[in-house]
């Protein structure tokens, strides 16, 4: 471990911890020290050697003094263009920004923030990380937000795997590039799947059935409002005359609560299709401005609806056995 | 996403520079191109910028194999070969434009910009003056800037401009110092196509009539002189080249060179120290004033006085010579050698035989002969003009009785022809006469219109004596040079009347001068000399490449330091401030890690109360700028100065 801490400023031995994947995830501003910048010439810079070689020596079977001079400065233009790809992408900060929840199946779109705090403009940046990929630049003293598109694949936490950040600029002979992995994860929910609301259960403790959606307009009183009260109900006129805000109550009520019981699902379903299953329930049930709960095997969540209620019902789906 | 294969994926700025560059690399090169190269580099340039403006596509694949097919037939049939230098850089040229066609992905311009580099280069087998050096910088910094253009699309053109031009301007140093410590090996390192010298101007190992004022007409520089010692008369600066012997009637050939032992001149008189550079002129002769009594370590010195390389000069040399204007030459006399000085074809000239014969008959010895013949010369009414009449079979006597009317290689041939039909061995010398002080850097130029023959012949008193004809014909050509004697005839800016264009032309001449003993006569020698007067000990090329390592190390290391200054500008602030308490760390009084600074200084004040004010001030500092609106200049110097001083 001592051994560890001695190491970390040697640049080989980062580039080995990164590039056999032994480095995880960091948190917090990432600054990306000299060490932890690799560069390498790109195989136009390996064919400009091969080049220069060639010319220096028809330089010298011609004695072309100007042959030389040629030869020499585009050698040095490669030399000065090492340290000027190197100095495009170090001394960057970069730090993890915003993602979305989505869906299994599709983009999840991961923001990683670079800030540039020096005085010199970077450009042409690539993030890179699997098949997704983002050009970004970044101007003196200002930062600049990169979206990362990755496909979800799983329900689940999405963490974002490790990003190879590089450039080539400004000849396109070097790429200097440096290993960054913030911590951050998409929820990913499961994919819903196309079923229809259930009629519910004549047995359901929630009593008999009237169509769906009907009974809400069925207009029957007002009382206090609750947190979980969703807000197309509030009686914003009447509240307005009232000192505490109010909720309209509706009498055919009980009949558009729904609750989703991972046990009334048929009994040969698989785990994924259940999850599936449940959360097409949940959006649709959601839409219509039905009120809903959630029974799964080791949670229950209570009725309820609004944005903040399907968030933490699709995300109790996503984590399921996680 | 774009069709990768349209032409409208490549930015179409960059590609516009870069289609430009490889239209300036390939510029000069037209001037000796085949006519059709060049027409059809033409009609590729225009094909290429109508396919850009048209927003057309580019051609198929077949067409552009068909057009190679085709260059490549055009190139043999015009050159009879597609080996060797011209037929190469021909092809080259023109794959260049046919690529310019198939520029379709990222690879293409690569290849692109790599061949224009490779243009620009070929362009220095014509030509490394100065003008082409900087239209050919122009063309790499054109070829540079497209490739950074393509790197970063989404910048303006003058940034890509301004970044390739500060990258130039850094490879600069490591260019020089490449230059100067790459430990240089004269080439070449294999044998070289035939055509690799072709169009050097120079003496050449024959003479028939003509030769000479064709050569007069060329004002290219032959060779330049600095004297170590006063400058010589114009009438003693006889530059000495090839020595004929052999005539046929109408030519006069150079003899078998041979190289002999006992050369030796008895000189007499001061002797004259100077330095050569000669021009390339594929040949193997060194020229010196008469006569050389010392010459350089690599030369060697044939039967009839001429110092000769071991190999064709075919580079810019540099040697020092010493001469002796007065002298006695009485090697390469043996009989043999006087025999082949004798030899005369029969049966053509009766008159001037008959001039000779009488002559003989009516003199006592060999040198009255010839002061006898140097009358003849001044006495008779010879005109001296660049476009003599067409001579006929007896071209000696036609010269001598009819027309009268010949340059310096009639006289001089008519004259050992005289010589030897009268039993004077003599033969003929050709070389220079004269060379004119530029006033700017006091270097001699010798042009190839200083171009002259005159005769030696041998008498027993004196040796091989040098008699010109010429200038007993026409003094002015010796006494004024080749501009006052035939004045129509030469280069127009030699002419005397063009003062001022003599004026530009001498500054012209210094500068290139220069360029040539420094940038293109920069050869292994030179490299040694400067070595050595830098204080290296005998350079070996272990040493140079250490040197090398170190020096463009350092060069570099400077480079990345002035690259990498403004990186961190931003924790100027933070840093002083570490240093601040790093200082207080080592004496004892160590910040907490949540402690903020305005709390850890209160502790210090305590601690030591005597530096209150200061820790006061430092802490303010670093507050007012790391949490307040911006840092100034002003106020992070006093910051750095006070941590600087501050000591607990």
């Amino acid at each position: 471990m001592k051994l560890d801490r001695v190491l970390q400023y040697s640049q080989a031995y980062n580039f080995y911890q990164w590039a056999f994947r032994r480095h995880g995830p960091e948190q917090g501003v990432v600054f990306l020290a000299q060490r932890r910048v690799y560069i390498l010439p790109t195989r136009h810079g390996l064919t400009f050697g091969v080049a220069l070689i060639l010319m220096l020596i028809g330089s010298i079977n011609y004695n072309l003094s100007l042959g030389y001079v040629l030869t020499f400065l585009l050698a040095g233009l490669g030399v000065v263009s090492i340290l000027h790809t190197f100095r495009n992408l170090v001394h960057l900060y970069v730090s993890a920004g915003r993602v979305s929840p989505v869906f299994a199946g599709e983009i999840a779109r991961f923001q990683i923030v670079f800030e540039n705090r020096g005085s010199l403009e970077r450009s042409s940046l690539d993030a890179v990380c699997g098949t997704a990929r983002a050009r970004f630049d970044v101007p003196a003293h200002r930062h600049c937000t990169v979206e990362l598109a990755i496909r979800a694949e799983k329900r689940g936490s999405l963490p974002l795997a490790r990003v190879t950040v590089e450039t080539r600029f400004p000849l396109g002979l070097m790429r200097a590039w440096s290993y960054v992995q913030p911590d951050m994860r998409a929820l990913v929910y499961p994919r819903p799947d196309t079923a229809p609301l259930p009629v519910p259960d004549a047995d359901s403790e929630t009593g008999h059935v009237v169509s769906l959606g009907a009974g809400t307009d069925d207009f029957a009183g007002l009382r206090p409002y609750q947190a979980s009260d969703s807000p197309r109900h509030v009686a914003w006129k009447a509240s307005a005359r009232s000192e505490t805000l109010l909720t309209k109550f509706f009498a055919g009520r009980a009949s558009s609560e729904l609750w989703f019981d991972w046990d009334s699902l048929p009994q040969g379903m698989d785990l994924e299709a259940r999850l599936s299953r449940l959360t097409r329930w949940v959006l649709l049930a959601e839409e219509r401005g039905l009120r809903y709960g959630l029974k799964l095997p080791e949670a229950s969540i209570p009725l309820g609806d609004g944005f903040p209620h399907r968030e933490r019902c699709l995300k109790e789906l996503a984590l399921f056995g996680k | 996403m774009p069709d990768p294969k349209a032409p409208g994926a490549l930015p179409p700025l960059p590609l516009a520079t870069l289609v430009a560059g490889a239209a300036i690399s390939v510029a000069s090169h037209t001037q000796w191109l085949p006519v059709w190269v060049s027409v059809a580099l033409a009609a590729l340039l225009s094909w290429r910028v109508a396919i850009a403006i048209r927003g057309a596509s580019l051609p198929p694949r077949w067409v552009l194999i068909l057009l190679t097919l085709g260059t490549a037939v055009g190139v043999f049939l015009s050159f009879r070969t597609i080996m060797g230098r011209d037929p190469g850089v021909t092809l080259l040229v023109m794959l260049l434009f046919l690529k310019l066609l198939e520029t379709r992905a990222a690879r293409d311009v690569f290849v692109v910009a790599f061949l224009v580099y490779f243009v620009a280069l070929a362009n220095f087998f014509y030509s490394q003056s100065i003008p082409i050096a900087g239209l050919m910088l122009f063309t790499v910094i054109v070829a540079t800037t497209a490739l950074v253009g393509f790197s970063a699309p989404q910048r303006p053109m003058a940034e890509h401009l301004k970044t390739a031009g500060r990258m130039l301007a850094q490879a600069g140093p490591v260019m020089l110092l490449l230059f100067f410590l790459f430990p240089r090996v004269q080439g070449p390192l294999w044998g070289l196509p035939q055509d690799a010298y072709s169009g050097v101007t120079g003496l050449s190992d024959t003479m028939s009539p003509g030769a000479i004022s064709a050569l007069s007409l060329s004002d290219a520089i032959a060779f330049r002189v600095r004297f170590e010692t006063a400058t010589p008369q114009r009438n003693q600066l006889y530059w000495r080249g090839p020595v004929m012997t052999d005539f046929d009637g109408s030519t006069w050939r150079v003899g078998l060179p041979q190289l002999r032992r006992e050369m030796r001149v008895d000189a007499y008189g001061a002797p004259i120290d100077y330095e050569v550079t000669l021009e390339p002129h594929n040949r193997n002769w060194m020229f010196a004033l008469e006569m050389p009594t010392r010459i350089p370590e690599s030369a060697r010195l044939t039967s009839d006085y001429l110092p000769i390389s071991l190999t064709p000069i075919r580079s810019r040399i540099r040697y020092e010579m010493r001469s002796s204007p007065q002298f006695q030459a009485r090697s390469g006399a043996n009989p043999g050698d006087l025999a082949a000085a004798l030899r005369l074809p029969g049966g053509v000239n009766p008159r001037a035989r008959a001039l000779s014969r009488e002559w003989r008959e009516s003199l006592a010895d060999d040198s009255a002969v010839v002061r006898r013949a140097i009358e003849f010369y001044r006495g008779s009414r010879f005109e001296y003009t660049l476009q003599p009449p067409l001579l006929g079979r007896n071209s000696v006597d036609e010269f001598l009785f009819d027309a009268k009317q010949g340059f310096c290689e009639h006289f001089a041939s008519s004259f050992v022809f005289l010589m030897r039909a009268a039993g004077v061995p003599a033969r003929v010398v050709t070389g220079y006469q004269g060379g004119d002080t530029n006033p700017v850097d006091g270097y001699m130029v010798v042009r190839q219109a200083d171009a002259h023959a005159w005769a030696e012949v041998w008498l027993e008193s004196s040796g091989w004596t040098r008699v010109d004809p010429t200038a007993a014909a026409i003094p002015v050509r010796v006494e004024l040079g080749i501009t006052a004697a035939a004045p129509a005839g030469v280069p127009l800016l030699m002419r005397s009347g063009f003062n001022w264009v003599k004026g530009l032309r001498n500054n012209w001449d210094a500068l290139t001068n220069q360029w040539n003993q420094w940038v293109l006569g920069y050869n292994p020698d030179r490299q040694l000399e400067l070595l050595s007067r830098l204080g290296m000990k005998q350079p070996s090329w272990e040493t140079m490449t250490l040197a090398l390592f170190w020096s463009v190390g350092g060069v570099l290391l400077l480079v990345a330091l002035w690259l990498l200054r403004g990186i961190r500008r931003e924790d100027a602030v933070q840093r002083a401030w570490l240093r601040f308490c790093g200082k207080l760390a080592r004496a004892g009084i160590a910040r907490a890690g949540t402690e903020g600074p305005l709390d850890y200084a209160g502790r210090v004040s305590q601690r030591f109360p005597g530096k209150e004010p200061a820790v006061r001030a430092i802490t303010a500092l670093y507050v007012e700028q790391r949490y307040g609106p911006a840092t100034d200049a002003e106020s992070l110097g006093r910051l750095r100065h006070l941590v600087r001083e501050f000591a607990p």
